[in-house]
């Protein structure tokens, strides 16, 4: 019975290892297509679903004078009478009699991404630590308790619920106050960041009640105010610590999915100003998984690998550089 | 006089900022109660979602949740008496931190993991397919709550068990974990509130459905996933709909949770 056991619960704990390598093969794989297809450009193009000419723009010159070479990446000779059957990817565009092929990029995800937890950092920052302190210095002990209690509380509500009330009652104050559209980057970026704000203040607070009480005591014992407290001691003290806090929130708003795709207008567009509506990649995920086919599908794993990978990056540097070096 | 003045500027900034924090809270909860409050009725839970009720989905979603609960909870409890009771060292290390990580994966990512690994073999959603995202997300919050509710139990009696002449498998269940139980149990409720209002990772697994099913096998009805599909409809009727499931959705969500810390706080 102890082997039994013990055995069991080795590969239960092993099971953790397999489901994370699992994900990555199973994404990588998935992925594969798109990724032998576009490679690192994928990264660096903001084109999503659209139909561009076969050919390279020399084989475009080349094709008035010799009409039968299609392409060079395709290694059969294309008839111009076998167009009917040439595959998905290349749909021939009646009037210029070129084919085409529809091309994916990630750029427009991305950046979509990568703004919004931006947006979301910098609201939820300054009011994360605030609360942190006020909790950890300020609040007398019940007051401190039912305070941390609430927003504890907020974080306990379901990501879909801040979609919903994202659009319908805080998106239309955002755009009142900044102008352009309640869809946006800005709205999106904001309601992710009350979303992290209780994350965020309840681990900054973890941190700064490591401060050692002694510490804090002298620097009173010498007349310091509350905030010299806070400022010279507490935050040198547990900097580190709340460094990585912060990178840990930024790996959980990079993922948030409901919340998002509710406020952020999921359009492939680059956003010209902070206001205007673009995608993010667990949006696009959310909102195109079920119709897409083929290259569209494998291009949609290629962003899931994309988001695992930086997920996965920045937690193991705010695990094991900041979060170990704070303890 | 400055120095006193800045630091009561600071000390007044900084109880705002718990005051904004607590204003969108309650902004939150009024404008769920209010809206959800309004389009509520009791007859919701008698009818299915087909008839403009919420009963299937609301079944399904415990469903979904408990059959995730039934993979994940004793998968996740015996990975976690692993790390803290057998594991050695490295290897322990690596698997606590794996799991940490598995913890902050985005949800749409394990959704679209299960998506690749059951859906498209079975060649269709299913029940199965959302319980198994679910229970993956599940996973690493039990070993999460059982290392560090084992790591709470004094070694002496560990060693007490161990003088007496009991194995240690006997060791860990009579002893460990009894003294532990509140603590996880209190842990698996909070993991159960969590996963319980999740949308993404069932969104491309057991998507939902209009209509009563106990069958796993197919699409499978999901309050959450329902949500997002009702308020992202035109029709007004839909969306007071969808603030009905979600006042439901989170007053499920809230009690949970608020038991689970009811009983951390007596045992304290």
């Amino acid at each position: 019975m102890e082997k039994i056991f013990q055995k069991f619960a080795l590969s239960s704990a092993t099971l953790v290892f397999i489901i994370l390598l699992g994900i990555f093969i199973t994404l990588f794989n998935a992925a594969r297509p798109a990724i032998s297809e576009f490679g690192l450009n994928f990264i660096g193009d903001s084109a999503w679903n659209k139909e561009v000419p076969l050919t390279t723009p020399e084989a475009t010159t080349q094709k008035s004078l010799a009409p039968t070479t299609v392409s060079d990446t395709d290694d059969e000779t294309v008839d111009e009478n076998d167009f009917g059957d040439s595959s998905d990817d290349m749909i021939m565009d009646d009037e210029e009699e070129t084919p085409t092929k529809t091309i994916y990029g990630g750029l427009v995800p991305l950046v979509g991404t990568i703004l919004s937890t931006l947006i979301a950092l910098l609201f939820a920052m300054p009011i994360a630590m605030g609360i942190s302190v006020f909790l950890a210095e300020i609040a007398p002990k019940k007051i401190a308790s039912f305070v941390g209690g609430a927003i504890e509380l907020l974080a306990a509500i379901p990501s879909i619920i801040f979609g919903m009330w994202g659009l319908y009652y805080f998106a239309p104050i955002v755009a009142d106050l900044f102008g352009g559209f309640q869809v946006s980057l800005l709205t999106a970026g904001l309601v992710l960041g009350v979303m992290i704000l209780p994350f965020m203040a309840a681990i900054t607070r973890d941190s700064m009640n490591t401060t050692p009480d002694i510490l804090k005591e002298s620097a009173y014992a010498l007349g310091a105010t509350k905030f010299e407290v806070i400022k010279d001691i507490i935050f040198p003290f547990s900097k580190v610590g709340i460094i990585g806090s912060v990178i840990l929130s930024l790996g959980r708003a990079l993922g948030e999915t409901m919340a998002v795709a509710f406020l952020i207008g999921s359009i492939f567009q680059l956003p010209n100003k902070i206001t205007d509506p673009t995608i993010t990649i667990p949006v696009a995920l959310a909102n195109n998984f079920g119709e897409a086919s083929g290259l569209g599908m494998s291009s949609l794993f290629y962003l899931a690998l994309i988001l695992f990978i930086m997920s996965f990056a920045l937690i193991s540097v705010a695990k094991f550089y900041f979060l170990r070096k704070a303890n | 006089m400055k120095r006193l003045l800045i630091n009561k500027i600071v000390l007044a900034l900084s109880t705002i900022s718990a005051l904004i924090g607590l204003a969108f809270l309650a902004w939150i909860l009024v404008t769920l109660f209010m809206k959800g409050l309004g389009s509520f009725h009791f007859s919701l839970f008698l009818n299915d979602l087909i008839d403009n009720g919420l009963r299937n989905l609301i079944i399904g979603q415990f469903i979904l949740a408990g059959i995730a609960s039934l993979i994940g909870i004793p998968l996740g409890m015996v990975a976690g008496i692993y790390i803290r009771e057998y594991g050695q060292g490295r290897y322990a290390n690596l698997i606590r931190n794996l799991s940490d990580i598995m913890m902050s994966a985005p949800s749409i990512v394990i959704g679209a993991f299960v998506y690749a690994v059951v859906v498209v073999p079975t060649g269709h959603t299913s029940g199965f397919a959302g319980s198994i995202a679910l229970a993956i997300m599940m996973i690493p919050i039990v070993i999460g709550t059982t290392d560090s509710m084992l790591s709470l139990v004094p070694k002496e009696l560990r060693e007490a068990g161990i003088a007496l002449g009991a194995s240690k498998y006997k060791v860990i269940f009579d002893i460990v974990i009894k003294s532990a139980k509140v603590g996880i149990m209190t842990g698996i409720l909070l993991a159960f509130a969590r996963i319980v209002g999740e949308t993404a990772p069932l969104l491309f697994t057991s998507q939902t459905s209009n209509y009563f099913t106990l069958d796993l096998t197919h699409a499978f009805p999901s309050l959450s996933v329902s949500i997002y599909d009702l308020a992202s409809d035109v029709q007004t009727s839909s969306r007071d709909l969808a603030w009905a499931a979600s006042f439901i959705l989170t007053v499920m969500v809230l009690v949970i949770n608020l038991t689970g810390k009811f009983i951390i706080r007596n045992k304290k």
